[in-house]
């Protein structure tokens, strides 16, 4: 039962933080100048007074926040306000399974690469090898990743014409590689840093040595003793990782033109449609959260110490 | 009977950035089957080096030439996959810190079956048989649940039965033991140095034992090899080194460990002497972080239900091991510490209703001395910076020239020049920083101070001359002291009458010398026997009267 | 074995002096960045074309020593070389102000909460931990199109993104001083809260903040750059390098020189501050203070 009970309590925990992320953004809604009302161009009355009504602006602010509530955890963001045929729903359902293949794909890339890397340089510690992982882990974090796509653009469509441009083509493998590659780069480099500088500090440890007394060979060492506590920190940046990939995408789909979630956000940031902003944000958000509710479950069951405290 | 273990001239060296350090220098010892051999020196004598270099453990910049021949095989820069058959089997290792010897993500059943794993082809139930067999032969509780449990769940002297444990699986020929009861309460080392003994006899071993104390060879050792900056003074077997020590560092050593036995003139107190702090049913406790939201609060009862005096112009000493409160006791009188019950009253005034006001003027008359030299120090600030603040506090209206004198006055006072005044603390050593810190309490012209495990820190050369400075400084400034310590024979040394504490609980006070040749409470008996004294010939009497008594 | 250096003062200066000087990465990446910040001072005066100048000979042109445009020029026909180091003050300007925004938020953050302890340090810390994990550039572009772009948000919501590490480990730092035993020496020797704070605790935590604060500032360049390439940060006429790599990305089949030129100087100056604060960090790291004794 102690499972359960800790599941239970973490569930808990992470609601009061989606409340807070939904009210957050009502009121940014209520507290923006001019409000998502006063439009360029000037609407006809009764135009505005449908729209008035069909918003309840006229009702008391509690009401309308708990509509808003409801709304949003019923998926109805709203209609979109730069298209006018479609509401904010239908958007971000159109969208997301592009940003979703994309980031997908971007975290296990980065988690897969960037351990192995930062695997392969802690055991080479010092040497060449070593060196070199890291000077790739400085690159990857010092060139951004709105650089790092145009010229892998330049390099392999124009170029080498390996590669398509851009688009989501056929839908075909290709048409990710370069978006993938441009997304997941810096996350490598870090994942990669991280890794490397957790499994240094943990072969350093004094059970290590104890191990090495024992006469187990280094293989074995690395693989009971080493990996799981150097990469609890890695378990831990999962979040993080998550939420750099997201905001990444916004530059990557953009670039590659890729119909996404993040270009969506991009126009709809740069037209001023608010509450298309809004959802894209709140969606994202809640998917965050739920994101790192799991991250957290996960490290409980893996970490002994909170394991046993349950 | 055959030689297990011979080293022949060995040499340890490090190759740190170009400079070559020699850690150890053309040692050669031997080592017969079923021998308890000792290496004794300070720190940086190179007697950990030794056996690293012998079991393949020096760091990357490490280099050792020699020889080491083990059962007829020169074991000396062998490649680790020869090594590996040889260590963890033939020659186990356990080390001095067993909190973080053992890895805390694995259970203790995993960490033990990996040894059997690698040298043994036992299946997976016949390892975890051995293993709880081993538990309990070392005397672990509930082996068969604790296999299953982590390290972090147990106490350090279990922790170091379970290492011990971990070592015989394989029954090895020798077991190397480096500093292993140094990290641990003297109560719980007398057991596992006995343990340690029981083994040796029970598997047949060969022991080397690494320590720094001179009891603790007296106690458990045959032979002993005494080593000085990697060099070895004397080889001798145990009588001989104790009772006749040819080696001038060996003599040096015998002597500074039997310093504290003679006590010092103790003050006698005057016909009333007043009471300088008053202690009533004083009990601090601190809640336990809740397993969840809706149990109850359980509490660490630190202090627990205290009560005693302070008279002036004496030593008081508390003596207790590690969780017996003393350190919460200090703080609570300090006033760094809010107790949850009880009184203190200090010169007169009940301290726990003070004002800010009042609260500073008790500051000015109580100071105190903390453990670590280093930590108890600002960094980032000067000798004469660190002295100015209290200065500044207590008697703000200090002209500078004042202040300066003052200064370089509490300077000289604690042996120090006035050129310490523009050092950092990085720059001093453990003993000035020490009494930079007994300068700065000196400062406010304290008459109560409070000696926080204040020589426990340093080492066994600087702790007999700081203690002399307390002693000297008492006198002249007609100082009152409350001594806290785990260290039995300075507090026998020094301290006029002793508070001996356990668990929060005050067990037993009194008189020092009675306290210790008569005392009243069985642990407190239990506590003074197992203070290890470098005199083999009563080490082994009371060894005797231990075995006797357990069977 | 005892290995204590000796130094001659403990001045934070000369601390991360003698740093600099043996880390060879982190000393050249220094030198990198003052001629950076020459340049892109010193630059603009020295050339003859103007930032908004339009060459109606040189449209889109390579560069070349000839034409006098070393950077060429872009699609307008205006100078690279000029427009890259204009582009490089609001970056560099940006960079400094928001980190300093950062440094500030981030510090008082955790050295209240670790100072406080207790309860109130508990929910701060899980504020922070919540936060970590948001995509906060989303709510800066969020609280951009809803209140518009003035430079002075941008500096401010550039600068809330980052807070979070330095909090954190400022917040960590505290709480080891705070146990550390001169707290409790200063507090018997009758020191109000205030001074503890100011001349005990603060002077040691600045060293990481001198870490924390080259650290940020590519972090923060890198936002700004972000930004700038969506559309959402600085307006024309004024230019940063994010807002040139958007331009020099769209014209890459054509010029690419529009793209590597700002792109160049963007990312070596992110590896500059990224080696120099790496350096710093490790050699301020607290564990090589410790003494050892063998």
């Amino acid at each position: 039962m102690g499972n359960l009970k800790f599941v239970f309590f973490r569930l808990l925990g992470a609601i009061p933080t989606l409340l807070a992320l939904i009210c957050l953004a009502f009121f940014l809604v209520k507290a923006a100048p001019g409000g998502p009302f006063d439009m360029e161009r000037s609407l006809p009355e009764e135009v505005e007074a449908n729209l008035r009504a069909a918003y309840n602006l006229d009702d008391p602010l509690p009401k309308q926040l708990f509509k808003y509530i409801g709304d949003i955890l019923q998926g109805d963001f709203g209609p979109s306000f730069q298209y006018r045929d479609f509401n904010v729903t239908e958007l971000i359902m159109s969208g997301f399974p592009v940003s979703l293949r994309l980031g997908a794909a971007a975290i296990l890339a980065a988690l897969f690469f960037g351990a192995l890397i930062g695997t392969v340089a802690a055991l080479n510690q010092n040497t060449k090898i070593d060196y070199l992982v890291m000077f790739f882990g400085m690159t990857g974090i010092s060139i951004p990743n709105f650089v790092m796509a145009p010229l892998l653009i330049l390099l392999f469509s124009i170029f080498l014409n390996m590669l398509p441009a851009g688009g989501l083509g056929d839908g075909s493998i290709n048409n990710m590689i370069l978006p993938v590659t441009a997304l997941a780069f810096p996350q490598v480099a870090y994942i990669a840093r991280l890794t490397r500088g957790s499994m240094i500090e943990v072969l350093g440890s004094n059970f290590v040595r104890t191990a090495k007394a024992q006469g187990i060979p280094m293989q074995y060492i690395v693989f009971r003793h080493v990996l799981k506590p150097a990469f609890l920190p890695i378990v831990s940046y999962l979040g993080p990782a998550t939420a750099a990939i997201i905001t990444g995408s916004v530059v990557v789909e953009q670039i590659f033109g890729l119909p996404g979630l993040g270009r969506y956000f991009v126009q709809g940031a740069l037209n001023r449609d608010y509450t298309l902003v809004l959802g894209v944000v709140v969606f994202y958000g809640c998917l965050i959260i739920f994101f790192n509710l799991l991250v957290d479950i996960l490290y409980g069951f893996i970490d002994p110490k909170i394991k046993t405290n349950r | 009977m055959d030689k297990i273990l011979s080293v022949d001239s060995l040499n340890v060296s490090f190759n740190t950035r170009g400079t070559i350090i020699t850690a150890v220098n053309n040692l050669s010892f031997g080592l017969q089957k079923n021998e308890v051999l000792g290496i004794v020196g300070e720190s940086g004598s190179g007697k950990s080096q030794t056996v690293l270099s012998l079991m393949g453990l020096l760091e990357s910049n490490g280099a050792a030439t020699g020889s080491a021949v083990f059962k007829n095989k020169e074991i000396l820069g062998l490649p680790d996959k020869e090594l590996n058959k040889i260590r963890g089997n033939e020659i186990a290792m356990i080390f001095q810190d067993p909190m973080s010897s053992l890895n805390p993500y694995v259970t203790i059943g995993q960490q033990m079956s990996g040894v059997l794993r690698q040298h043994s082809k036992d299946n997976k139930k016949e390892a975890r048989d051995r293993c709880v067999e081993m538990l309990s032969a070392v005397k672990v509780p509930s082996p068969d649940k604790r296999i299953d449990g982590y390290s972090f769940e147990l106490s350090g002297g279990m922790r170091q039965r379970v290492m011990i444990a971990t070592a015989l699986l394989t029954s090895p020929d020798l077991l190397i033991a480096d500093e292993p009861t140094t990290a641990l309460d003297v109560t719980v080392q007398e057991k596992i140095l006995d343990l340690i003994l029981e083994v040796k006899e029970k598997f047949l071993m060969s022991v080397i034992l690494i320590t720094h104390d001179l009891g603790v060879v007296a106690r458990t050792c045959d032979n002993v090899l005494v080593l000085k900056n990697g060099i070895k003074q004397e080889y001798g077997d145990t009588e001989q080194i104790f009772y006749s020590p040819q080696a001038e560092h060996t003599q040096e050593l015998l002597f500074k460990s039997r310093e504290l036995d003679e006590p010092l003139q103790k003050t006698e107190p005057n016909i009333e002497p007043q009471t300088s702090a008053s202690i009533k049913k004083l009990s601090v406790f601190f809640p336990l972080p809740k397993n969840n939201f809706f149990s109850k609060t359980e509490h660490l009862k630190a202090v627990n239900n205290l009560s005693f005096d302070v008279k002036e112009g004496e030593i008081l000493g508390v003596v207790g091991e590690s969780g017996s409160g003393k350190s919460t006791l200090a703080r609570s009188i300090l006033k760094l510490q809010k107790p949850t019950g009880g009184s203190i009253s200090v010169f007169g005034e009940n301290i726990l209703r003070m004002n800010n006001k009042q609260t500073k003027k008790f500051r000015k008359n109580i100071q105190v001395v903390f453990q670590d030299p280093f930590s108890s120090l600002n960094p980032r600030m000067t000798v004469s910076e660190i002295l100015a603040e209290p200065l500044d506090s207590f008697f703000p209206k200090t002209t500078k020239i004042d202040a300066i004198q003052t200064i370089t006055g509490c300077l000289d006072d604690v042996g120090l020049g006035a050129g310490f005044l523009g050092r950092y603390p990085h720059e001093l050593s453990g003993g000035q920083c020490q009494r930079v810190a007994i300068a700065r309490a000196l400062i406010s012209k304290p008459k109560l101070l409070v000696c926080d495990e204040a020589v426990s820190a340093l080492d066994a050369s600087i702790r007999a001359e700081i203690i002399e400075l307390l002693l000297k400084l008492k006198q002249h400034k007609k100082l009152t002291m409350i001594f806290i310590a785990h260290d039995l024979a300075v507090v026998k040394k020094i301290c006029d009458r002793v508070l001996v504490m356990q668990k929060g609980i005050l067990i037993e006070q009194g008189k020092t010398n009675t306290v210790f040749q008569n005392p009243a409470n069985q642990y407190t008996k239990d506590l003074l026997d197992s203070v290890p004294v470098p005199d083999p010939r009563l080490e082994k009497e009371k060894y005797r009267k231990r075995l006797s008594n357990r069977n | 074995m005892n290995s204590r250096e000796k130094n001659k003062s403990n001045s934070l200066l000369s601390d991360a002096w003698r740093v600099l000087k043996k880390n060879k990465a982190a000393a050249t990446s220094a030198w990198a960045m003052v001629v950076m910040g020459l340049m892109v001072i010193f630059g603009p005066l020295v050339s003859p074309f103007a930032l908004d100048q339009t060459d109606w000979y040189q449209i889109s042109a390579q560069p070349g020593l000839a034409s006098g445009h070393i950077f060429g020029t872009d699609d307008l026909g205006r100078d690279l070389f000029v427009r890259v180091m204009h582009g490089g003050r609001i970056s560099l300007m940006v960079g400094l102000v928001a980190t300093m925004v950062s440094v500030i938020i981030g510090v008082s953050y955790g050295a209240m909460s670790g100072f406080i302890g207790g309860k109130t340090d508990a929910i701060m810390m899980r504020a922070v931990d919540v936060l970590y994990a948001m995509p906060f550039l989303f709510f800066v572009i969020l609280l951009m199109v809803f209140f518009g772009r003035s430079i002075f948000l941008i500096f401010v919501a550039i600068g809330a993104v980052n807070w979070l590490d330095i909090a954190r480990i400022v917040r960590g730092q505290t709480l080891n001083l705070k146990g550390k035993e001169f707290v409790d020496a200063a507090r018997t020797g009758g020191a109000t809260t205030t001074r503890i704070v100011f001349k005990h605790i603060v002077p040691n935590l600045l060293g990481l903040v001198v870490v924390y604060v080259a650290l940020t500032v590519p972090q923060v360049i890198l936002v700004e750059s972000f930004l700038s390439f969506l559309g959402l940060g600085v307006q024309e006429p004024m230019t940063s390098w994010g807002a040139l790599v958007n331009q020099g990305a769209r014209q890459m089949e054509t010029s690419p020189w529009m793209l590597l030129f700002p792109g160049m100087f963007l990312a070596t100056t992110l590896f500059c501050f990224n080696f120099i604060g790496d350096g710093l960090r490790d050699a301020l790291d607290p564990k090589d203070r410790t003494r050892e004794s063998g």
